[in-house]
This record gives C-alpha cells, sequence and structure tokens, in this order.
C-alpha cells in the first residue's frame, strides 16, 4: 500500500507545536534503532490526528492530533531527536 | 531569512486571492497576497485550511510554486484538483479573486534548495510534483549551478507551466527533459515511465555529485528514488517530497 505520504507534511502540524522545523531533524525509532531524516518517515492521515511510522520497521514514531482546544504530541516511538545547534 | 522562514511557531493567517490561472485541465495555480509573508526558501510548502459552515474543517499541505522575491507579498500555490476530493476542487474550481484563503506557512525545512548550496542540482518531478521544483528554479535564475531537470508527464497537455519552463530552460546552465508515460507529442518516439536507462541518459551521473530532488505521487518517488541508489547515488543527497491520496 502507499496510502502515505511523508513528514515533510507533518511539518505545519509540528510548527504549531515546535518552534524549530522538526522535519529536518533526524530521527531514531526506538522500535528498530534506525536513523534518518524526519521527513523521509512515513506520514498517514487517514487517522483522527497524524501519525508518523517509521520507513524501516513501520514503527509508530509520533503521533500529533489537535482538538478544538489542545494537540495532542505523542512522541513514544521516538529514542531521540537531533536538530542542529544554532 | 532562513530564521524567519523556519525559525518561528506559526499560527494560521488569511490571505486574499489575487489571480487564478489555470494551467492545465485539472490544474490551476492561485496568486495569493499574504500580509506581512515573511518570505520562504524554494521547496518549503503551506497549509491550507478551509472551514464548513457547520464548522467542519480540512487542511491540506501544498507547495508553494513561487520563489521569494525579497520584497513581494505575493506567492503562488498550483493545485491539482483531485477527484472527490474535499479541498482541491474548491480550491481549483470555485476560488475566485478577493477571496480569502486561511494558510499556515512557510514550514518544512527538508525539501528546499539555497543558491549557496555548492554542487550541481538533479530535479525530478512527476506530475504536479513539479510544483516545488519550479520554485526552485525560479530561485536559480542568478545562480550559475548546474540544473537539470527530469520532468514526468502523461501527456503534452498535462504539462503544467509550459511556457515558463521553456523560458527557465533557455539558460545555459539549465537543461529540461521530459518523460511522456501515457502519450508524446509528434517526434518523440518514447513513451514510457523513468526507468535506469532514462536515468543514465539524462540525469547527472554520481561522479557529478548532484544534489537531488524528487517530488511526485509515493510510488513515483519511491521508484525514483530506488533507481538512482541502484545507479551509484549517495543515498544521503537524494531529498524526497510524497504526495498522494490522502482526501485532496
Amino acid at each position: 500500500m502507499t496510502d502515505y505520504l511523508d513528514g515533510n507534511a507533518a511539518a505545519g502540524a509540528l510548527s504549531e507545536v515546535f518552534a524549530v522545523d522538526v522535519t529536518a531533524a533526524i530521527a531514531r525509532c526506538d522500535g528498530c534503532g534506525q536513523t534518518g531524516v524526519f521527513a523521509d518517515t512515513r506520514l498517514y492521515l487517514n487517522a483522527p490526528g497524524m501519525v508518523a511510522r517509521c520507513p524501516g520497521c513501520d514503527h509508530v514514531l509520533l503521533r500529533v492530533v489537535t482538538t478544538p482546544t489542545e494537540t495532542y504530541v505523542d512522541l513514544r516511538g521516538l529514542t531521540y531527536l537531533r536538530l542542529p545547534t544554532s | 531569512m532562513e530564521r524567519t522562514a523556519v525559525r518561528r511557531r506559526l499560527s494560521w493567517q488569511v490571505a486574499t486571492v489575487a489571480e487564478v490561472r489555470r494551467e492545465t485541465a485539472t490544474a490551476s495555480t492561485i496568486v495569493l497576497d499574504v500580509p506581512d509573508w515573511p518570505g520562504h526558501l524554494a521547496g518549503q510548502h503551506l497549509d491550507v485550511r478551509l472551514t464548513a459552515d457547520d464548522g467542519y474543517r480540512a487542511s491540506r499541505s501544498y507547495s508553494i510554486a513561487s520563489a521569494w522575491t525579497g520584497t513581494s507579498s505575493t506567492i503562488e500555490l498550483t493545485v491539482e484538483q483531485v477527484p472527490d476530493g474535499e479541498v482541491s476542487p474548491y480550491l481549483v474550481g470555485v476560488l475566485k479573486p478577493g477571496d480569502p484563503l486561511e494558510l499556515r506557512g512557510p514550514v518544512g525545512g527538508w525539501f528546499v534548495w539555497k543558491p549557496e548550496q555548492e554542487g550541481p542540482v538533479q530535479l525530478i518531478g512527476g506530475g504536479s510534483g513539479i510544483v516545488p521544483l519550479r520554485a526552485m528554479l525560479q530561485a536559480h535564475t542568478a545562480s550559475t549551478t548546474p540544473v537539470r531537470l527530469l520532468y514526468s508527464v502523461r501527456r503534452p497537455e498535462s504539462v503544467i507551466y509550459v511556457d515558463d519552463l521553456k523560458h527557465l530552460a533557455s539558460a545555459d546552465n539549465v537543461h529540461v527533459s521530459l518523460v511522456y508515460t501515457r502519450e508524446a507529442p509528434p517526434g518523440e518516439p518514447r513513451v514510457g515511465r523513468i526507468d535506469a536507462e532514462v536515468i543514465d541518459r539524462l540525469a547527472f551521473k554520481p561522479t557529478d555529485d548532484p544534489t537531488t530532488y524528487v517530488c511526485g505521487p509515493t510510488p513515483f518517488v519511491e521508484t525514483v528514488a530506488d533507481l538512482l541508489v541502484a545507479a551509484g547515488h549517495n543515498p544521503d543527497r537524494i531529498r524526497t517530497e510524497r504526495f498522494g491520496p490522502t482526501g485532496g
């Protein structure tokens, strides 16, 4: 199936939460240990909110769900995000 | 400029439609006037949000089709209508000059090209995947960096930015090649998808050390990225952006 986009399409939703661009960060999957740029993750939008999965093992890396009043950010599948220090 | 374009928290703002330009039977370019636009990098995108009378909201991510000139508050989006989509039929078929449009952006710091970047640039687009690549070509007009564009379309009528691409391709350091997958114009014998032979014949070689940008539907992007890696290109130098059937 190719019913997914990629992490680039999460940039807007993440920009409401984070002051830095997360899509260009290096992410490490807590499931298989693969590291790669967040933009290369598989992004599923056919769920409540958005779900980013590891392109290597399909493990859920991140979920963002926005309600009319709040945004939930679930980062449990990421061991870390590596961002350039400015 | 990069700092303003990338490093800030964003919220929704209202733009005004200045012009709607038909590109093909199914795609239109929407020129938007955005007050206080902070500028953007070629390849960045933005989110568009529509709100129905009952409060139901739908948002979609669209690549910015134009380069930022440094002064203008005008940006362009090119939208391909997705049959039965929730957002694109409104943008392509209903929106008219003077209408307000809610947007959030610019966003995305990965699929971007900056004129100061070193090395040749290989652009590979499938269908409306040409949109962010066109912004890169516009941003490139003052640069001496060699650029090649490989643009896969179904048929001649599917080409977006026909005149613009002809103009951009007239520069010495810009090379544009079209690949037709269903029907080719007279004089073009080849009909078929991008394959290893096309990559070998028309793209920069791995030894040229290009930065490659691939944008298109998810299967297109994954096929092309695999072909590039099989041809010896460094995966770390390939940047991809996928779009696809997500409700359009």
